[in-house]
């Protein structure tokens, strides 16, 4: 028997809203830090001497090659137990945050590696010619064109980010999974606690939905201007990001 | 003809470059002078070599042998205990930014306006001031006659209008020597005009240029040397007259009986 008015004494509490915010920002700095360490390995992995590419792509293979659970796992309960000395610094915010970073690090790689090899060679030879070296040449030309590749996945990787750090509930985190299971089980209602668990994370990530589809227009080269796009399309038609030109 | 600014000083020198790609050789033994404001014009058949000779003189391709000097400088490399190795980036990087280099696909920054394309590599390769830089360089699209396209975006140009702006880009630089990569090759046949017109400025105002075409009109007109290249070697060169109107060898008649 399903009891609403449990679910709805819970809703708007200071505890699921607490849950829901810590939620939030683990995931924007796991994000955000795996965007950089991504940033440097595919800029690692590209490179031409060994030296840097042959590490990243092992990082690469590692972090993709393992699931981020045992990853985690591995962080908070494996490594004080042979590093003593890492004990202090290793708490469940520090490990959920870089196990996390650390993972997500590795996948942000690829998809920035792609970015940038979705550039026209043309373009680094243009640079070239006029004299540009290659960090400058990659921050001027090169990278400005590879973030309208890079940034659709990103979005993705971020909605998958605000779910994946309910994994950090294997080790005790209060975000909005284990803020559910911990007092669910004591209040008996498992079920409808779940059940605003998983109203925050919608709303989460169909807020960011709508974040993504704004970013990724207005990244658009082909938009129409807001002039040209009033006199075409209603208000919903906009929107709903009809205002793409084909 | 412009031969009127050539005083003698050898702006490009190529000894015997050779160059291979896998087991195929692409420029076997080519030597080549240019002088101070001469218009040298290279012609011939595709996979002759002539593209890759251009991207060889400012090192967008490596040589496998031979040297390449730029006004007396090598390019691409130095000597070390009488070795030849690579040099380093910054170097090669300071004779480039001399050379003005023009590609067929016109490749213009497409997230930066005309005007941030010409200004780009001044201010940020030369570390020349914005104002400064930025008066010249609206002085540039006007001379290419794009003056009124200053704040447009690549995508919204025609061909001939974003290679006009790439010339402007590589002469915003004040190059000692323009290459061009048949310029004009990737153009609708009634937007070549306005290219060549710009070429042809640059030639009559004494510019040293070596230039790639399959525009022979303009390699008639325009060319104080005509170099006919196929096969990885120069079959022959010299004057437009002695190239056009009496080629010496059997493959420059063929070649020339095929495209004029």
């Amino acid at each position: 028997m399903f009891r609403w008015d449990i679910v709805g004494q819970y809703l708007f509490s200071g505890l699921f809203i607490s849950a829901a915010w810590t939620t939030l920002w683990i995931a924007v700095i796991s994000q955000t830090c795996g965007v950089i360490i991504g940033l440097f390995l595919a800029l690692m992995r590209t490179s031409r001497y060994p030296w840097l590419s042959l590490p990243a792509r092992f990082y690469i293979w590692l972090f993709r090659g393992s699931p981020l659970l045992v990853q985690l796992l591995l962080l908070y309960f494996g490594f004080p137990e042979v590093f003593p000395g890492l004990v202090p610094y290793i708490t469940i915010y520090s490990a959920a945050l870089i196990a996390f970073s650390f993972n997500e690090g590795a996948y942000m790689a690829e998809i920035v590696r792609a970015g940038i090899t979705s550039v026209d060679p043309g373009q680094m030879e243009a640079a070239k010619s006029l004299g540009m070296r290659y960090p400058l040449a990659m921050r001027r030309v090169i990278l400005p064109q590879a973030a309208r590749v890079i940034v659709p996945p990103l979005g993705n990787e971020f909605n998958n980010m605000l779910k994946t750090t309910s994994l950090a509930s294997v080790i005790g985190l209060f975000e909005l999974t284990y803020t559910a299971q911990v007092y669910g089980s004591q209040s008996f209602s498992y079920f409808e606690l779940l059940v605003v668990a998983t109203f925050y994370y919608l709303i989460l990530t169909t807020v960011w939905g709508y974040i993504q589809s704004y970013i990724e227009r207005r990244m658009d080269p082909n938009r129409l201007t807001a002039t040209e796009l009033k006199a075409q399309k209603s208000w919903t038609q906009r929107m709903m990001g009809f205002g793409v030109r084909t | 003809m412009c031969g009127q600014q050539i005083n003698g000083i050898e702006m490009v020198r190529a000894d015997k470059i050779v160059k291979h790609f896998g087991s195929l050789t692409v420029l076997d033994g080519i030597d080549l002078t240019v002088k101070r404001g001469q218009v040298v014009v290279i012609i011939g058949p595709s996979g002759s070599g002539k593209t890759t000779l251009l991207r060889c003189i400012n090192h967008l391709e490596k040589i496998d042998s031979g040297r390449i000097y730029i006004e007396g400088e090598m390019i691409g490399y130095r000597e070390v205990n009488g070795k030849l190795v690579e040099d380093r980036e910054a170097t090669i990087a300071r004779i480039r930014s001399q050379v003005g280099f023009v590609f067929q696909r016109f490749n213009l920054f497409p997230h930066m306006t005309a005007l941030e394309n010409v200004i780009e590599a001044p201010i940020h390769v030369l570390h020349q001031p914005k104002a400064e830089v930025k008066e010249r360089a609206v002085a540039l699209l006007e001379k290419v006659g794009l003056a009124d396209k200053a704040d447009a975006y690549p995508h919204k140009l025609s061909g001939g209008q974003q290679q006009r702006v790439a010339i402007a880009r590589a002469l915003a630089m004040n190059p000692k020597l323009m290459l061009f990569d048949e310029a004009t090759s990737a153009l609708d046949p009634e937007l070549v005009g306005e290219v060549l017109k710009v070429m042809d400025q640059l030639a009559k105002e004494g510019m040293t240029m070596i230039v790639v075409t399959h525009e022979m009109g303009f390699a008639r007109e325009v060319a104080d040397e005509v170099i006919f290249m196929d096969h990885a070697v120069i079959v022959e060169e010299g004057t437009p007259e002695q190239i056009f109107d009496n080629p010496q060898h059997e493959r420059t008649r063929a070649f020339l009986s095929m495209i004029l």
